[in-house]
């Protein structure tokens, strides 16, 4: 390998970049193969992501945290007590190309608080809460507004007018665009929390459990042989998730 | 398993061989045993057993205020304690030790400044999946988040440099704990974990030995691959034509060399290994292009560009393994084996998924391949590129001595199995290219993020790790450069104290040369803050430590030196002069094709 004197002063001997053989494919910019002429990169589409935690201290910061730190924008995040002591659902809403949505998933799923990790499909029973703070001065139109979108008025005063609405985010952007009118003085969204519709389940594998129980059936089947067992069963429930989302 | 059983597991069988040497007595250096206390009745008592439970030898760290209970704790454990001049340095021996022994490494660090001086040390830990246990005081539960004297956020700082960490909430847990994260590092993808320890949890009554050191359950992922995706990845590699093994580190780390040697050398598929892959496959073997990426080897470079099937074993696919996504092996479908399902797709997208365990997945592949791939003309392409695009220098007797001369010297007096360690610049590129390494845990660096100051502490942890596992005619050497070696040469002091045979090889360029060597390629040759021409004789502030000094100058002094640093039996330095202006070649640019490496500064 050393002192050979057909070397050049500086550098290696051997073909010049435009002496050597090219390949002709490329990929795009998210690592995929792709036939140049049909097909560009994913475009980012809106997730609904269900993550069941451990609800100890520090998890909402760690699963924002690892979220974030990638690079991923949390459009929105609820988090909430489950019927299981020390349990608690996240819900959180992306807007991410495919991959990005995947890699969030199984990031989340790699946190050892995390229990397991769905996405909800489009037919999933989605709501928000929003609070709206009005002008009081005309109280009447405020409450045929709030009436047309089964709002309820929580405060009334002279000056401001409180209200209360809860649906789907595409409802309550409907409501908020009605109640402008008034003049919003101040508002507070919850964004979405989900739940999968009807037997499906909204992460892989989850059961129905109550204080002390385990929450999905590989936690379950864990439980039961006191060690890892396949996650088949898991796999068989899941929705959209096929592959890795439980642990 | 790997060829050779790791070091943890030699010992294992040496303590088996002999039980006397464990059980609840402590042998003290005058030869006579007393009796421990079998019940710890402190929280740091209960963290020490934790650590005599896991059989940890030997741990690293800094002593301090919030984690003097612990370190009170250590005297007289069965665990030996080497204070170390940094927390930086404990960090990167604690990671080296781990690295060697095939075991977390231990380290220890007080609250505030102890804590953040290991950070460096952690993420590196993080960034190469090195199993490792850090162990942080904090200050009394009831003062945290106070602002207290030497109080931070120890926990959120970590949170995205470790694999889990810990706050210890209660003395009556917390050596369960500690076992868990002792046992937790080294389970699945291996890494970093940390255990904050409040010095009223240290001081607090304990509840009896601490648990058996066990993972999460959730935590310990399944070895084996689905079995349907296994057989469509076997399918695609029957019918290849141009197939590559890419093997990286995470070969190394889940023992599965001997695994990947009998899969490519089976079915005759070249191997191109990741830097921090390298001595996974035996650099001599015919079949092995050695590694690619920026400083690669052209003909690895090549195979990769060229491959139509990428068998990618354990590796990130890293931007400086990939340089662009776009022109990265353009025409190959992926398979992809790793133990983390989010390494999978997250860079290079992966045709065939294979989500298991490195050796237990190319196991199944290899009972599931009926026929070998043939790839007679596509071997014969890679050998021809091997002879295209050597890996070579010129030595001229009157000119300025080569770094490369300087790493082959030392390569050639030493045996297959000799640890390497080195820091990052210059100098680890050619350590990686011309040091021929066979053996898998023999090539420690600080690879994804690329710390300078990894060579020296990282030497002491490999070095005590041999030495723990009873291998101390093993030589270790640390290539250097004059500015990696500046930043954690403090270390060099715990060599000399626990008389450490270890020979640190400084290659003095009196530059941090990799930087002078991109501002001559990208910054017009302005020398911005990289001209290190104040470097103090790093031969003689060897001897001011208490360690051999050695200088080089000349070709005609390199045998000579080598043999006596080598032979010195202790820690030695040996300050190598060498080329100023010589830079590192291949280079694939930043971001750019590796195909379309540069030889030269003027291809770039």
């Amino acid at each position: 390998m050393s002192g050979e004197s057909d070397v050049p002063r500086d550098g290696l001997p051997g073909p010049a970049p435009e002496e050597r053989p090219h390949p002709e494919g490329r990929r795009n910019k998210q690592g995929i193969r792709i036939d140049p002429a049909a097909e560009a990169e994913k475009q980012p589409r809106r997730a609904v992501i269900s993550a069941l935690v451990d609800h100890e201290p520090g998890v909402l910061s760690r699963v924002s945290g690892l979220v974030s730190r990638r690079q991923f924008n949390i459009e929105s995040l609820t988090v909430g007590p489950t019927t299981v002591e020390g349990h608690a659902r996240i819900t959180m809403a992306v807007e991410e190309p495919d991959p990005g949505i995947d890699q969030i998933k199984k990031q989340l799923s790699k946190l050892i608080p995390v229990i397991a990790v769905g996405e909800l499909d489009d037919d999933a029973i989605s709501t928000e809460v929003a609070l709206l703070k009005v002008g009081g001065e005309e109280p009447d139109k405020v409450h045929a507004v709030t009436e047309m979108y089964d709002g309820t008025t929580k405060d009334a005063g002279p000056e401001t007018i409180t209200v209360q609405l809860t649906g789907d985010t595409a409802t309550i952007d409907d409501a908020v665009n009605a109640f402008r009118q008034f003049g919003i003085i101040e508002i507070a969204r919850t964004g979405p929390t989900a739940l999968a519709h009807g037997s499906k389940t909204t992460v892989p594998g989850e059961r129905p459990a109550y204080m002390g129980e385990p929450t999905t059936t590989a936690d379950a089947e864990r439980e039961r042989n006191g060690s890892i067992e396949s996650d088949e069963e898991t796999n068989a429930n899941a929705d959209r998730n096929t592959e890795v989302n439980t642990r | 398993m790997s060829e050779s059983p790791t070091a943890a597991e030699r010992k294992r069988a040496a303590e088996a061989e002999t039980p006397e040497a464990g059980g609840s007595e402590n042998t003290e250096e005058d030869g006579e045993t007393r009796e421990t206390s079998t019940v710890p009745e402190t929280g740091a008592a209960a963290i020490v057993a934790a650590l005599e439970a896991a059989n940890v030898d030997t741990a690293f760290g800094v002593q301090g205020g919030a984690i003097m209970p612990v370190y009170d704790e250590l005297y007289g454990s069965s665990v030996r304690h080497i204070t170390m001049a940094h927390e930086q340095g404990a960090a990167h021996a604690a990671d080296a030790y781990g690295i060697v022994a095939g075991e977390p490494g231990v380290c220890l660090a007080t609250s505030g400044p102890g804590a953040t001086n290991l950070v460096t040390g952690i993420a590196d830990a993080s960034m190469d999946s090195d199993a490792m246990l850090a162990l942080t005081g904090q200050v009394p539960t009831e003062f945290v988040g106070n602002d207290a004297f030497q109080e931070v956020d120890t926990i959120g700082i970590t949170t995205p440099i470790t694999k889990h960490n810990y706050f210890a909430e209660d003395s009556k847990t917390v050596g369960d704990v500690v076992g868990e994260a002792f046992a937790l590092a080294n389970t699945g993808r291996p890494g970093p974990t940390l255990v904050d320890l409040p010095k009223d949890v240290s001081f607090g009554d304990a509840d009896g030995e601490p648990a058996p050191p066990e993972p999460p359950a959730r935590a310990d992922p399944d070895p084996a691959a689905d079995p349907s995706a296994v057989e469509t990845a076997a399918r695609a590699i029957e019918r290849a034509e141009r197939p590559v093994c890419l093997f990286g580190g995470g070969v190394i780390k889940g023992d599965a060399s001997e695994e990947a040697r009998t899969f490519a050398r089976e079915l005759g598929v070249p191997v191109v290994t990741t830097m921090p892959g390298i001595g996974s496959f035996p650099e001599g073997d015919p079949l092995c292009l050695e590694w690619a990426g920026m400083h690669g080897t052209g003909y690895a470079n090549m195979a990769i560009t060229h491959t139509d099937l990428l068998i990618g074993v354990g590796t990130r696919f890293d931007d400086r393994l990939t340089g662009g996504v776009e022109t990265f092996a353009p025409e190959a479908e992926v398979v992809h084996v790793d133990i983390d399902p989010a390494e999978v797709s997250k860079n290079i997208y992966a045709d065939y998924p294979l989500i298991g365990d490195a050796g237990t997945v190319l196991e199944q592949l290899r009972a599931e391949i009926q026929q070998p791939p043939d790839a007679e003309a596509w071997r014969d392409q890679c050998e021809q590129w091997t002879e295209e695009y050597p890996m070579t220098y010129r030595a001229d007797e009157d000119e300025p001595l080569k770094p490369q001369f300087v790493v082959e010297a030392f390569d050639e007096a030493t045996d297959d199995d000799t640890v390497v360690t080195a820091g990052v610049g210059q100098h680890q590129m050619w350590a990686a290219q011309f040091w021929t390494f066979t053996e898998p845990r023999t090539w420690l660096s600080s690879h994804g993020l690329g710390t300078m100051g990894y060579g020296v502490p990282g030497a002491i942890g490999a070095r005590v790790a041999l030495d723990d596992a009873g291998e101390t005619d093993r030589d270790v050497v640390c290539f250097d450069g004059d500015g990696s070696f500046l930043m954690t040469m403090q270390e060099l002091s715990v060599a000399v104290r626990e008389h450490m045979d270890v020979t640190f090889v400084v290659l003095n360029n009196e530059y941090i040369g990799m930087v002078r060597q991109w501002q001559d390629a990208f910054f017009e040759g302005r020398h911005m803050a990289s001209d290190y021409n104040w470097m103090p004789e790093f031969d003689t502030l060897a001897e001011a430590f208490g360690a051999r000094g050695f200088r080089i100058d000349d070709y005609d002094e390199v045998s000579e030196v080598v043999e006596e640093a080598l032979a010195y039996d202790g820690p030695s330095v040996v300050d190598a002069h060498v080329d100023p202006d010589e830079n590192v070649y291949p280079m694939v640019p930043s971001g750019g094709a590796n195909g379309l490496f540069a030889l030269s500064e003027d291809q770039l």
